[in-house]
């Protein structure tokens, strides 16, 4: 894991040195303000990115939890989407409230949804049985199908997160509004990668995890409860996943609408795979993503090329296609991943 | 990861009947929670796909597409691959359909309908073996591979019949319609390239319910009856023994997702040549993942999937009836569509559900039987 993990360092450590370069650049050097150039790097592009990272980010951040303990997370898609629901429905019900209480009470609605959908996860694929790809499946059938039943699209959510700046920090030039006067949501997702990043590799929940993701028998033998800890990790998964969600209700666009994840549970699956399975590979991957989305943006905006809209509008997706075929031999998943751990007198 | 297995078929049965019972009891519970009647609701949901001669066509029209979706699903499982892409190959199909179909008047029907329905079934073939290819040769994970060209797909889709926009200054896309106007339409497809009716207007039941029986057919024989379905039924279920026995498993693996594309693209095929007579964007023909379910419902069989898609075609034509006459929204359908996927793909659930329900002696023996 060493190699993997110090080559995961240096590719998110270089990507994010590039763009802050580039962002610098666009500052200060009077030549390099230039059209094709401000839309790679320009402040903009590179704050669209991180907004739209951080969704990919917790989602992401959900299914590494899940797939470190051995249990395949295709349904990371359909956690964002009930938590972006019930963001939503918890907002717009209490939008006569002060706006504080009303987006907190949001907030923990959308964690408490999203855990749900991990603990029912867990439940149809450690009890029940199920194939995991098709317990992800439903997941997402089941959001897409209670969203479609119970939407009120009269119904408008009020207010959401106002940035918060850090003291000090935020008045850095380039970097502080990059990083430091953001709304909550984003300091908690960069928070959470460093302290899953911490907790797997150096506490006991940590180790246990990766032991039971890797290899269940021994993990068992060695006093692990293989079963209680595919639960804990995947419901946990599922209520970072539907954060990943709720952020777009409370702090990115702030209305809801139908399949309004658009793919984003798939691409954070993909950052879980294109990271190798590693927190901050993981941001790393999600800032590319995130970034891919980000330069769609502007081309769009600038109407910079002569290429009809809708082909712009695949950077993303080819990015994420491209992501996830370039790695032949250079990831590897946990050992027992998808495989259903039946202790030796059940089996 | 382990595959659903195949049961013998008695045992299948009645898991699918249980599966179906705790389904439908599910759905009921929650139409009484929403302060409906349910019986009320279900009565109306079969009176509207089956009790009038337009429920019925509607019904029958509605098959196909969940046929070849469903076969889709199935065809690539047998791999042991996940084929999500089933909307992007039904609207590659839908677009090469309608790109052979608009043009070339004068066409004689026996060649012009064939050579479309090759282009459309071609085109999604295409597009299910780029997935195929990329899981063989790169490993890349194909559920991620195809969501994300499904939605390549309906951007190139919406692209070609994309009316064109002076405030960009983006030209039209080459199947659009001048006639359109500032719609996003292609224009129809000629009486030569068009499925022709088995019951014209107002039924609009065409031979397309024919074409996917035959697909279904052809599949079942595929597998059943040649080395080739020799083959990958072996890779999927075995694929050491696959490996020692010499089979090609990558050859056979991106074949399956082609064939898999094929299927979906011929249900997009068949909605452009038999129904809509055109293609534009909103022509997605309700096709998602919900194949997956009914790949699953059918227990990978091709006459368990057309069975499981007639029922899907019965709950979707009568959806609009339910909502009309007892006030239930149609979108519950979907809800109930995936209880029945969580139902069937975990039959212990149903079981332990209906031990729960009702103890009665019947059912604790159905679902001990089940056990065993």
């Amino acid at each position: 894991m060493a190699a993997f993990t110090q080559s995961t360092a240096r590719f998110v450590a270089g990507l994010s040195l590039l763009l802050l370069a580039g962002a610098i650049l666009v500052e200060y050097v009077p030549f390099a303000n230039i059209q094709p150039i401000r839309m790679l790097f320009g402040a903009s592009v590179l704050d669209f990115a991180l907004r739209a990272a951080v969704p990919l980010i917790l989602g992401a951040l959900g299914g590494i939890l899940c797939e470190r303990s051995g249990i395949v997370n295709i349904g990371i898609e359909g956690m964002m989407l009930a938590g972006a629901f019930a963001a939503f429905v918890a907002k717009t019900a209490t939008n006569h409230w002060a706006l504080g209480p009303s987006l907190l009470l949001a907030t923990c609605a959308t964690l408490l949804t999203g855990a749900a959908m991990g603990l029912l996860h867990a439940l149809f694929c450690l009890r029940f049985g199920m194939n995991q790809i098709i317990s992800g499946t439903s997941l997402i059938l089941l959001s897409m199908g209670i969203v479609a039943t119970f939407f009120n699209r009269d119904a408008v959510a009020v207010g959401k997160f106002a940035p918060w700046p850090v003291p000090l920090l935020s008045e850095w030039p380039v970097i502080g509004p990059l990083l430091f006067n953001k709304p909550p949501i984003t300091y908690a997702a960069l928070l959470t990668v460093a302290v899953v990043g911490f907790a797997l590799a150096h506490t006991r929940w940590g180790l246990r995890t990766r032991a039971t993701g890797e290899h269940p028998r021994a993990a068992d033998s060695a006093g692990v409860d293989v079963l209680r800890l595919r639960y804990l990790n995947t419901t946990l998964g599922g209520a970072l996943a539907g954060l990943g969600g709720g952020y777009l209700i409370l702090e990115a666009v702030g209305q809801f609408q139908e399949g309004m994840t658009a793919g984003r549970g798939f691409i954070a699956l993909a950052a879980v795979i294109f990271g190798n399975w590693h927190p901050v590979g993981a941001l790393g991957a999600s800032i590319l993503f995130g970034y891919a989305q980000a330069v769609q943006n502007e081309l769009l905006l600038a109407q910079a090329t002569v290429l009809p809209r809708h082909f712009v509008s695949m950077i993303p997706y080819l990015v994420t296609v491209i992501a996830v075929s370039g790695l032949a031999g250079r990831v590897r998943p946990p050992g027992s991943l998808g495989q259903p751990y039946l202790r030796e007198t059940e089996a | 990861m382990p595959m659903p297995k195949a049961q013998p078929w008695p045992v299948a049965a009645i898991q699918t009947a249980v599966a179906l019972l705790g389904a439908v009891l599910m759905g009921a519970v929650l139409m009484a929670v929403l302060g409906h009647n349910p019986w009320d609701a279900f009565a109306d949901l079969v009176a509207g796909s089956a009790g009038t001669a337009h429920g019925l066509a509607a019904t029958v029209r509605k098959t196909s597409p969940f046929v070849l979706t469903g076969l889709s699903v199935a065809l690539a499982m047998k791999v042991g691959l996940f084929n999500f892409g089933a909307a992007g190959q039904f609207l590659m199909g839908s677009v090469g359909a309608v790109w052979v179909g608009i043009q070339f008047e004068g066409l004689p029907v026996w060649f012009h309908l064939p050579l479309a329905l090759a282009v459309g079934i071609g085109s999604g073939s295409a597009w299910g073996a780029i997935p195929g290819w990329l899981k063989v040769s790169t490993g890349a994970h194909e559920v991620i591979t195809t969501v994300m060209l499904n939605y390549v797909a309906a951007l190139f889709a919406g692209w070609t019949v994309f009316a064109g926009s002076t405030l960009s200054a983006t030209r039209p896309g080459p199947l659009w319609a001048p006639t359109a106007g500032p719609v996003s339409a292609s224009p129809d497809v000629l009486a030569s390239a068009r499925i022709p009716w088995i019951l014209g207007p107002p039924f609009r039941i065409h031979w397309g319910i024919a074409l996917a029986l035959l697909a279904a057919l052809l599949v079942w024989w595929l597998m059943e009856r040649t080395r080739i379905g020799f083959e990958l039924k072996t890779i999927g279920t075995q694929s050491l023994v696959a490996r020692y026995a010499g089979m090609r498993s990558g050859g056979m693996t991106v074949l399956a997702m082609t064939l898999a594309g094929g299927l979906a693209g011929l249900a997009g095929t068949i909605e452009t040549l038999g129904v809509n007579h055109k293609f534009a964007p909103e022509f997605g023909g309700g096709v998602d993942i919900e194949g997956v379910t009914i790949a699953l419902l059918g227990q990978g069989h091709p006459l368990g999937i057309v069975l499981a898609a007639l029922l899907f075609a019965v709950l979707d034509a009568g959806a609009s009836k339910m909502q009309f006459d007892s006030g239930v929204p149609s979108d519950i359908i979907q809800v109930i569509q995936t209880l029945i996927l969580i139902f069937v793909a975990a039959p212990a659930l149903a079981t332990w559900l209906l031990d729960r329900v009702s103890r009665t002696r019947r059912v604790s023996t159905a679902a001990a039987g089940l056990r065993a």
